[in-house]
């Protein structure tokens, strides 16, 4: 099958989104299935060969922060010329509601296109004003799919229509096969996530330490991320700071050791998930899991069977029970066990065969992607058309 | 005088180039429902094809095979009327049939089992899949057909309003337990 994948973001710079359309690209063409991506980048970076650039990607203020965005009429003649050389059977497109290469590829495509909502964004102003000329291009999409259940009630609520929930795939055996590393072991407590980003949760584990380090005072507190050391101890009292050691930016490798390493893995994200694949990862190497009770947390771990909930931004909830957990290493081997049975359904394996699936419902009864004539002929050429 | 005529003129040319857009929409959503019907209909005959076989190999017994016999031949046979009953009957059928990861597992031992079981696993993950996304067509269809440019200006043309397909397309639990 000769599928096309539209990526939304500069594919330099590391996010959910790029890795996932990177293994879903690597496990089509190990299949023998002739891929290519079409992304956002740099024309010097050096890109894997499957990968099509689109441009640089321009910096924007978008709903409420600055998103690296490509539109513009050369991004659209990119995306026609992709299209016209690719002769996709198939395209996909994630985030197509992000104003970039997405609703550029829906609205200068016809036939066959599965989209997948990544985010769960609450309606933005711009998106109600834009509504009309957002359904037309979203209204060519064959098939939706949604990363989770959540992700998927918000796709309905706010744009109509329904969707197929097939989570983001985790390459399982690569987790569950690394070595731990011994100095990252006993009675440690992990966090992965960028440090200066409130909505990863950082400042509640910080305020949730002083009560873990009474009841436990050899405990340790492993952080792996970018972001300013200093203020993230800020609210620490100056003796308790050396249990916190920062490890920085760690490597794909790294990270699977450290979450073979640590006896807890702690995700106290205060929102803004709509998945979770973090704690995926985590479960993946065996890490018994503590996570906020986001909705989308809650999904991945199985409404609290494959591992332990507390009440979003409560800290002391939080440091009970991380105490009461690292105090009882039967019910922490109960739940390596279960997260590791439960984490099979987002291996690649699973993953990519459903999208496969889509894939094949999708084009079955209908003709190879082409060009849209009304967006491309002669109106589209001169800025009338609208779809 | 004349400037009046020319914006009149112009009106009209852009309503009537809005109008020919809408129309173009329309044809590529109903083009979008013919594609996903057949999609659908491809998976449910798949689906009735593989429980028919299932039923007639002999591997399950007398009264299992009677009954999603019985299912499988009333759904590819239904009319368009009785088709969604038909359907959820035979997903009902599966449902009682393959509740229980022995009787799967019992498929799976028999010669060329594996590859039956395999056939009814996507089967039967793949209608719902199938249905949803023609269910997602006709809503994006009859959304547009409801407004006013479109009944005023007849703009369906003669196309039939575009109706949904409601089933019953639970899967099996011993089928749908994905590699556990």
């Amino acid at each position: 099958m000769r599928i096309g994948i539209v990526c939304p973001y500069s594919w330099d710079v590391p996010g959910g989104v790029q890795f996932h359309i990177r293994d879903l690209a690597e496990y089509f063409i190990r299949l023998g299935h002739q891929v290519s991506v079409l992304a956002p980048a740099d024309d010097d970076t050096p890109l894997p060969p499957y990968v099509v650039s689109a441009g640089r990607a321009v910096p924007v203020p978008y709903n409420g922060s600055v998103a690296r965005l490509n539109f513009g009429f050369l991004s659209a003649a990119r995306v026609r010329r992709w299209l016209h050389e690719g002769a996709f059977d198939v395209i996909h497109i994630h985030e197509p509601t992000s104003p970039s290469l997405g609703l550029l590829t829906c609205w200068a495509a016809q036939g066959p296109i599965v989209a997948t909502f990544h985010t769960s964004n609450p309606r933005s102003r711009a998106m109600i004003a834009a509504y009309s000329i957002l359904q037309a291009a979203l209204e060519k999409i064959s098939a939706r799919i949604a990363v989770s259940e959540y992700a998927r009630r918000t796709l309905v609520e706010h744009l109509g229509g329904d969707a197929v929930v097939i989570p983001n795939g985790v390459d399982v055996d690569f987790f569950a096969q690394a070595e731990p590393k011994a100095e990252w072991q006993g009675d440690t407590i992990g966090f992965i996530g960028r440090i200066d980003e409130p909505r990863k949760g950082l400042p509640v584990l910080m305020k949730a330490l002083p009560r873990i380090l009474a009841a436990r005072p050899q405990t340790r507190l492993l952080v792996a991320g970018r972001g300013d050391e200093e203020e993230a101890v800020e609210t620490l009292p100056a003796e308790l700071r050396s249990r916190v050691e920062f490890l920085g930016m760690v490597s794909d490798e790294d990270k699977a050791r450290f979450l073979r390493s640590v006896d807890l893995y702690v995700a106290p994200n205060t929102g803004g998930e709509s998945f979770g694949i973090i704690l995926v990862e985590a479960m993946s190497a065996g890490a018994p899991v503590l996570a906020s009770d986001l909705d989308a947390f809650a999904q991945v771990l199985d409404r609290g069977a494959a591992g332990e909930l507390f009440p979003n931004e409560d800290a002391d909830a939080l440091a009970d029970a991380a105490v009461r957990l690292l105090a009882d290493p039967e019910r922490r081997a109960e739940l390596r066990e279960r997260g590791s049975a439960h984490v099979r359904r987002f291996d690649w394996s699973t993953v990519g065969a459903d999208i496969l699936s889509v894939y094949e419902t999708v084009t079955a009864g209908a003709a190879a992607v082409a060009e849209d004539e009304r967006a491309t002929g002669l109106w589209g050429r001169l800025g009338l058309a609208r779809d | 005088m004349t400037t009046t005529l020319i914006w009149i003129a112009v009106a009209l040319v852009a309503v009537g180039l809005y109008l020919s857009w809408t129309a173009g929409r329309l044809d590529r959503l109903h083009a979008r429902i013919d594609a996903a019907r057949a999609a659908l209909d491809a998976q449910l005959l798949r689906r009735a094809s593989v429980a028919q076989e299932l039923a007639t190999s002999g591997v399950l017994d007398p009264a299992a095979s009677i009954v999603l016999y019985e299912a499988a031949h009333a759904a590819r046979q239904a009319e368009e009327e009785q088709r969604e009953v038909a359907e959820s009957e035979l997903s009902q059928a599966l449902r009682a049939v393959f509740g229980e990861p022995q009787q799967v597992e019992a498929v799976r031992e028999a010669p060329g089992g594996e590859e039956a079981a395999e056939e009814l696993a996507q089967a039967v993950r793949r209608v719902p899949m199938a249905r949803r996304f023609h269910n997602d067509a006709v809503r994006a269809a009859r959304a547009l057909r409801r407004h006013r440019k479109v009944r005023w200006f007849r703009l369906a043309g003669h196309a039939p309003f575009p109706m949904a397909f409601e089933m019953d397309d639970e899967p099996p639990q011993a089928l749908a337990a994905r590699a556990a």
